[in-house]
C-alpha cells in the first residue's frame, strides 16, 4: 500500500503526539489531536498507509505510550526517522508500530508518495523512483511487531508455553 | 574486568558476572513504580486480557500524582479507579503524598544498586540514589508486572564530570540546562549518563535528584550518581536500610562512550527559551524577557530545597506588578518541612498561589493550564510547545532561584543580582 509522506523535523515530542489535555480521554480523542501544535493538518488529513518521516530524536519526552498508539490508531504505515528517543522506540514496538532508522532522509519531501517495506528495510519513493535504505530492525523486535504488538505476542507465547508466563 | 556502575547493576539483575555494552539481556526487576496515568487504567486491562496476575505486589509501588486533585470529571474517575485497584491488589500505594519521583525516594523503598523501572519518563530520578532506574510505557510495564522481568540492551556510559564547586546562586538545574544546551536533547543517546566530579559530590541528595531527573531531557536511559555518604545519610533519614556501597561505582579505567568535563566554577545561571530545554543560555542573555507567570513546581523543581531557594529570593520582597507566582510543592513531606521552617509563609506573604502536591501544570493533564500568549518562567524540566497550556503560551525554564528572581523583577534576570 502506498501512502503520502508527512515530513517532520527534529525532536518531535510526545506532548505533540499525545497532547496532555486530552490524556484523560481515550485514544480516539488523543489521536484526533495528534501533532496538532506542529502540524494542524496531520490528524484531519492523514490516511491509512501514510508514512511519517522525521529528523533526529523522534518521540522525545514522556513515556506515555499513547504517543505511539495515536499513530497506530490513525493507521500510519510506520515512522522513519534519523533517530528515536529510547522510550518511544520501545513503546512503538510494544504497540506494533513499525519504527525504522534511516541513515539519511535527504531527498524526501513532504507529500511524496511512498511505500514502506518494514521487513525489507526500504522506503520506496514511488513517483521519484528512489529506494531509501533503512537500518534493519533487530529480529526479536520485528517478531513483536509482526504479532501486532507485545500483548498479542505474549498471548501467543503463553498459549504455546505450558510453563505459563515467564520469559 | 573493569565495569561501569550501570554494567554492575545490570549484570547482577541479569544473574551474570559481567555484561558488555550492546548485550541484550533479560533482567529481574527489583522495584516497579507506576502512577495514576500510565498505571492501573492502562495495565489492568492488559493483565486481564492476558489472564495473569501480579508477579510480586510488594515490589510494586503506585503513586497518584498526574490526575490529582481530580479536578476534571474524567480525572476524578481515573483516580477512583486507581484507588480501587490499589485496594484490590494490595500494592504499596502513596495517595495524596506528592509526585512519584520524589515520593519514592522519600519512602525509603528505593535503594542503591537496585534495578528498577518506572512508568514515567522522569524515572531516571532514581539514579540519584545509585539505582539503575528508567522509564517505560504502560504495555511494557504490564509485562513487568506479570513477569518481574524486562529486556534491556546494556548501555554504554557517558561520563559527565563537573570540576570545582558551583558558586552561590547556582543550582543543579543550571548544570542540567547547560548540559541540554551543550549536548542536545539526544546527547544522552539512550545510554547511561553518569555524573561525577567534585561539584556533583558536593551536591545534596535533592540536588542530585534534579540532575538524574533531567537525564530524561538529555535523552539518557538513566542518570546515575554513584552512592556515597550523602546517599547513605539520606537513606537513613527516610528510614531505609543502607546496603553495602563499596562496589557501587564505576571502576577506574572502565570503558566509557564519552567523557565530558565541565568547569562548575564558571557556570552562570541558565534559562532555556521556548520550546526546548536545549535552548539554554545564561539568564542575563535572555534580553530581560517580560513574564507574567512564575511556576515553582514538579518533581524537577519544587522539592524542599527548591522551595527554600525560591524563598531565599522572595523573603522581604514583593512580586512585580502583574506577575502570578504559583507554587506546587513536589511532596507533602517537603511542604510540611517548608511549613515548619517558615518557607511556606514567605510564599504566602508575597501572595503566591499554593497548588496541590501533584504534577499540576507541568503535566498539563488537569484544569490548571497556561492561557493563550502567556509568558511563563518555570522550574520544571520541559517547555515543549503546548505542554503546559495553549500552543501560543511561551515557557522559559530556570532554577527555582531564577524563577523567583523573575517573579520579583517581572522579567528574566540573573538571580545573583538579588543575592548580593
Amino acid at each position: 500500500m502506498s501512502g503520502r509522506i508527512f515530513l517532520l523535523g527534529d525532536d518531535i515530542d510526545t506532548d505533540q503526539l499525545a497532547p496532555g489535555q486530552y490524556m484523560r480521554g481515550g485514544i480516539e480523542a488523543i489521536a484526533a489531536h495528534c501533532l496538532e501544535a506542529a502540524r494542524p493538518d496531520f490528524a484531519p488529513s492523514v490516511q491509512p498507509g501514510d508514512i511519517v518521516v522525521a529528523g533526529r530524536n523522534f518521540g522525545a519526552g514522556s513515556s506515555r505510550e499513547q504517543a505511539a498508539e495515536a499513530l497506530r490508531h490513525l493507521q500510519v504505515a510506520g515512522v522513519v526517522a534519523l533517530s528515536f528517543a529510547g522510550i518511544f522506540y520501545r513503546n512503538a514496538v510494544n504497540l506494533g508500530l513499525p519504527v525504522l532508522i534511516a541513515p539519511s532522509i535527504d531527498g524526501v519531501l513532504d507529500g511524496d508518495l511512498a511505500t514502506l517495506d518494514a521487513d525489507g528495510g526500504v522506503l520506496q519513493l514511488t513517483v521519484k523512483g528512489i529506494a531509501l535504505p533503512l537500518d534493519p530492525m533487530p529480529e526479536n523486535l520485528r517478531a513483536i511487531i509482526q504479532a501486532g504488538g507485545l500483548v498479542p505476542y505474549l498471548k501467543k507465547r503463553f498459549a504455546t508455553d505450558d510453563k505459563g508466563p515467564s520469559q | 574486568m573493569r565495569q561501569t556502575l550501570a554494567q554492575k547493576i545490570i549484570a547482577r539483575a541479569a544473574g551474570r558476572d559481567h555484561v558488555t555494552p550492546g548485550d541484550v539481556v533479560t533482567a529481574r526487576v527489583d522495584l516497579a513504580m507506576i502512577h495514576d496515568s500510565g498505571g492501573p487504567r492502562r495495565v489492568a486491562p492488559i493483565l486481564q486480557d492476558l489472564g495473569v496476575g501480579l508477579w510480586d505486589k510488594d515490589k510494586i509501588v503506585l503513586v497518584a500524582d498526574h490526575f490529582v486533585p481530580g479536578d476534571t470529571e474524567e480525572g476524578a474517575a481515573i483516580l477512583a479507579m486507581t484507588r480501587d485497584w490499589a485496594r484490590r491488589t494490595g500494592v504499596r500505594f502513596h495517595d495524596g503524598l506528592g509526585i512519584c519521583h520524589v515520593v519514592l525516594p522519600e519512602s525509603g523503598q528505593l535503594r542503591p544498586g537496585m534495578f528498577a523501572v518506572g512508568g514515567d519518563s522522569h524515572s531516571p530520578t532514581g539514579g540519584a540514589m545509585g539505582a539503575f532506574m528508567f522509564g517505560i510505557g504502560a504495555t511494557e510495564m504490564a509485562g513487568v508486572l506479570a513477569t518481574g522481568e524486562i529486556w534491556v540492551k546494556v548501555p554504554e556510559t557517558i561520563l559527565v564530570e563537573w570540576t570545582g564547586r558551583l558558586g552561590d546562586g547556582l543550582m543543579a538545574k543550571d548544570i542540567m540546562l547547560a548540559l541540554c544546551g551543550r549536548l542536545g536533547m539526544d546527547g544522552g543517546k539512550y545510554q547511561a549518563v553518569e555524573y561525577t566530579g567534585e561539584a556533583i559530590r558536593a551536591l545534596s541528595m535533592q540536588e542530585r535528584m534534579t540532575l538524574s531527573n533531567m537525564a530524561a531531557e538529555l535523552g539518557g536511559q538513566t542518570g546515575l550518581v554513584a552512592p556515597d555518604d550523602v546517599t547513605a545519610a539520606f537513606l537513613r533519614s527516610v528510614g531505609g536500610s543502607v546496603p553495602d556501597l563499596s562496589d557501587l561505582h564505576s571502576d577506574e579505567g572502565a570503558s566509557v562512550l564519552e567523557h565530558h568535563i565541565f568547569d562548575a566554577t564558571t557556570l552562570a545561571p541558565q534559562v532555556a527559551a521556548p520550546h526546548s530545554p536545549a535552548n539554554a543560555m545564561p539568564a542575563d542573555a535572555a534580553g530581560k524577557t517580560t513574564i507574567s507567570v512564575a511556576y515553582v513546581g514538579a518533581c524537577t523543581g519544587a522539592k524542599y530545597e527548591d522551595l527554600q531557594a525560591a524563598a531565599r529570593i522572595l523573603k522581604g520582597r514583593k512580586l512585580a506588578a502583574g506577575v502570578d507566582l504559583l507554587v506546587a510543592p513536589s511532596s507533602k513531606r517537603d511542604q510540611d518541612r517548608a511549613e515548619a521552617d517558615g518557607i511556606m509563609s514567605i510564599f504566602e506573604a508575597v501572595g503566591a498561589k499554593i497548588l496541590p502536591n501533584a504534577c499540576g501544570i507541568c503535566a498539563g493533564y488537569g484544569t490548571y493550564r497556561l492561557g493563550a500568549d502567556v509568558t511563563c518562567i518555570s522550574s520544571t524540566a520541559r517547555n515543549f510547545k503546548g505542554r503546559m497550556g495553549e500552543a501560543s503560551s511561551q515557557v522559559w525554564l530556570g532554577s527555582p532561584l531564577t524563577v523567583a528572581a523573575a517573579a520579583v523583577a517581572g522579567h528574566i534576570i540573573d538571580p545573583r543580582e538579588m543575592l548580593a
